[in-house]
């Protein structure tokens, strides 16, 4: 909630800054600055570019700032580390009290450290010291060293000057002290708004995992392995797709007999999400390339037959008249108008069939696998390794939006007259 | 027989309700080769399945047709076609949309390049072979679907409404560039238009179709094409009969139209 308003809070910020730099700058005297009508015309809005930097800036400064990161220069408070003290107030059975102090060295996480030093007192209620780390809680014994602690009657009854019973909590210098059922104080230092480790790594952290696993790899396979692995299938199950699902496509959108045979099945098994053919793709095929392939070839196949019948519906009916009154053979016409024609809407299934099995791939690997771009994430995941989770999520969008881009590369390159008839 | 010969042909669509369209009703004609006839006619008159059976894409549920004595029995090369819009070919540059037809027949592009080029010329685009059709105004993309009609060199040349989409001093120009090839390259040339100025200044022949059921209505022969080669066509315009001809089909034509509106108000 916090996160989401600062986020809001950046993006107006970033909004009005770049607003008011810009009015200084000379405006642009282009076509769409001209355009008195630019609400509800769409093709006069383009990305500012300004808003996308600040965009990712605006997410790496959140992601460093709740998390201590080094990258970034503010930070939300952090968990208090160091040292700090309360005092409490002990009532013997015979109803008289006594004050003591509490030194308490709160340390990282995985550090060893002394207790820091106490001061003798009088009284029979003792100072006492104790050790804990950041971002958790730990019992304080006070009565243990007490005089007469252990017996029965003999209870704390202020933290502070505050008076303290099991359940109430009390806020002290740098944390709260409760007391549990038994009686025993339970101190837990202040833990700040930043988010531990284990839930939310610093991006230099996840930064030099991933230069540690490109290096020395992860479950014996090179980070470029499991993702290459990945990129493998995905490429397999597509290619195999496309080499069935293209003709068959075709086959229906030029013959009867074929869009009436086909028409039941691809209408039926479109609808079926590839996740859920995970399950039954193991029974039959195990967890090994040959079912991963096999999912990603269904994930492909029917994404590749719709759009190869659709652009053979596409092609306009006059280019057909037209050669064959240009004396095409029915071969020439497939070769040379229906395939050419129908290319756009392959393409744009070609991309769609790619996303698709780019996710697939990943959540089949989840399931089960023992190389792969989503092996990797689950498996750091069950040994709390955040860090491996988050840089394999960024890498699987960043393969994936290169996918997309590539593909959309090859398609002005190889289609350009697509959206021009 | 020479020329094109069109006899007693009948077309008749049965719906799926249980009725049925007389799209055609007994269409007789003899068109001799190198002959330009414009058809004209209200909506619904057929003009169009009239063409398609000439072309070969329907067959006649009556009647047949003939070219050069060889029965039409589907689409072929010695018919060609230049559409509305819409029929070139996008991923292909305007040489090779030109060259087509005499690529299927087997020609290489080398062999046909002869050809294509003085096609091109013919038609004003020399300087644009190498563009893609979609970077062409409309005009020149129907210059290109001309030129690749006259590549096949065929008998007759079929044009469904060909300059119904482009605006009017375009049409005028493209008008002009018809009667020039039709006089260069001697084709018989059948052209289906909605303008009336267009059918009087292209047809040699014209013919006036009338609709339920689609039949003949009125033929004229005249003069204007012939004046209109290389000269003036708003010249020919003034020409004495030419605007008594354009008011006596125009009432023709609106007569025919107020007929369906009035029997489609009385079937209401």
């Amino acid at each position: 909630m916090i996160i989401a308003l600062i986020y809001a809070a950046i993006f107006v910020v970033a909004f009005i800054a770049v607003r008011i730099v810009s009015k200084f700058m000379t405006a642009r005297r282009d076509f769409t600055s001209l355009k008195t009508v630019t609400f509800g015309d769409e093709s006069a809005v383009s990305p500012d570019r300004a808003a996308t930097v600040f965009s990712v800036l605006g997410i790496f400064l959140i992601w460093g700032a709740f998390t201590g990161s080094s990258l970034t220069p503010i930070h939300v408070p952090g968990p208090f580390i160091g040292d700090t003290s309360f005092s409490y107030t002990a009532r013997n059975p015979d109803g008289q009290t006594d004050d003591a102090s509490v030194a308490i060295r709160v340390h990282v996480v995985g550090e060893e450290v002394e207790p820091p030093e106490i001061g003798d007192d009088s009284g029979f209620a003792k100072n006492d010291a104790a050790t804990i780390a950041a971002w958790r809680s730990g019992l304080v014994r006070v009565r243990r060293n007490d005089e007469g602690g252990r017996e029965d009657g003999y209870e704390v009854v202020r933290v502070n000057g505050q008076s303290i019973e099991p359940g109430k909590i009390v806020e002290v210098d740098n944390g709260t002290v409760s007391m549990t059922a038994k009686g025993t104080l339970s101190f837990e230092p202040e833990k700040g708004w930043q988010m531990e480790k284990i839930w939310l790594p610093a991006p230099e952290d996840v930064w030099s995992r991933l230069v540690e696993i490109a290096s020395d790899g992860y479950r014996n396979f090179t980070l470029v392995e499991h993702l290459g692995w990945s990129l493998i299938r995905v490429i397999a199950g597509f290619a195999l797709g496309s080499l069935v699902g293209i003709p068959l496509g075709y086959a229906m959108g030029l013959s009867n007999w074929f869009r009436g045979w086909f028409d039941p099945i691809v209408e039926f098994m479109r609808p079926v999400p590839p996740l859920a053919l995970i399950p039954l793709v193991i029974i039959w095929f195990g967890i090994d390339e040959t079912g991963k392939i096999t999912l990603l070839f269904l994930a492909a196949l029917w994404i590749m037959t719709i759009a190869a019948r659709a652009g053979v519906s596409g092609v306009n009916i006059t280019k057909i008249h037209a050669a064959y009154s240009l004396g095409a053979s029915k071969w020439q016409i497939m070769r040379h108008v229906i395939v050419p024609n129908s290319l756009p809407e392959i393409f744009t299934g070609a991309r769609v069939a790619m996303g698709v099995c780019w996710g697939t791939v990943v959540a089949a690997e989840l399931v089960a696998a023992e190389k792969g771009a989503g092996q990797m994430i689950v498996a750091a995941s069950k040994f709390q390794l955040t860090d491996i989770v988050i840089m394999g999520i960024i890498l699987i969008g960043i393969i994936g939006y290169g996918i997309d881009i590539l593909m959309r590369r090859a398609e002005r390159f190889l289609v350009p007259w697509k959206g021009r008839s | 027989m020479e020329g094109l010969l069109i006899d007693d042909v009948s077309m008749r669509f049965e719906l799926p309700n249980g009725s049925h369209v007389q799209a055609l009703q007994n269409v007789s004609l003899n068109i001799a080769n190198g002959e330009l006839m414009s058809v004209l006619g209200p909506s619904g008159c057929g003009k169009t399945t009239f063409l398609n059976i000439v072309a070969g894409f329907l067959a006649p549920t009556a009647g047949n047709v003939e070219l050069n004595g060889s029965a039409v029995s589907g689409p072929g090369s010695e018919r060609g076609m230049v559409f509305q819009q819409g029929a070139l070919f996008e991923w292909m540059n305007v040489r090779d949309n030109v060259a087509f037809g005499p690529n299927m027949k087997g020609m290489s592009k080398s062999e046909s390049s002869g050809v294509v080029d003085h096609l091109l010329e013919t038609v004003g685009l020399q300087d644009f072979k190498d563009k893609a059709v979609y970077e062409l105004s409309g005009g020149m993309q129907q210059r290109v679907a001309l030129a690749r009609c006259l590549a096949n060199d065929p008998d007759v040349i079929l044009m469904d409404e060909p300059l119904g989409a482009l605006d009017a001093l375009t049409r005028e120009k493209m008008q002009g560039l018809v009667l020039k090839l039709w006089k260069e390259t001697g084709k018989t040339i059948i052209l289906i238009t909605h303008s009336v100025e267009e059918a009087l200044l292209l047809g040699e022949r014209l013919l006036v179709m009338a609709p339920r059921p689609g039949r003949i209505h009125k033929e004229y022969r005249l003069p204007f094409a012939d004046m209109g080669v290389g000269a003036d066509l708003r010249e020919v315009k003034k020409k004495e009969g030419y605007a008594e001809t354009r008011e006596e089909i125009l009432t023709m034509i609106w007569d025919m139209e107020e007929e369906i509106m009035g029997r489609a108000e009385a079937a209401q």
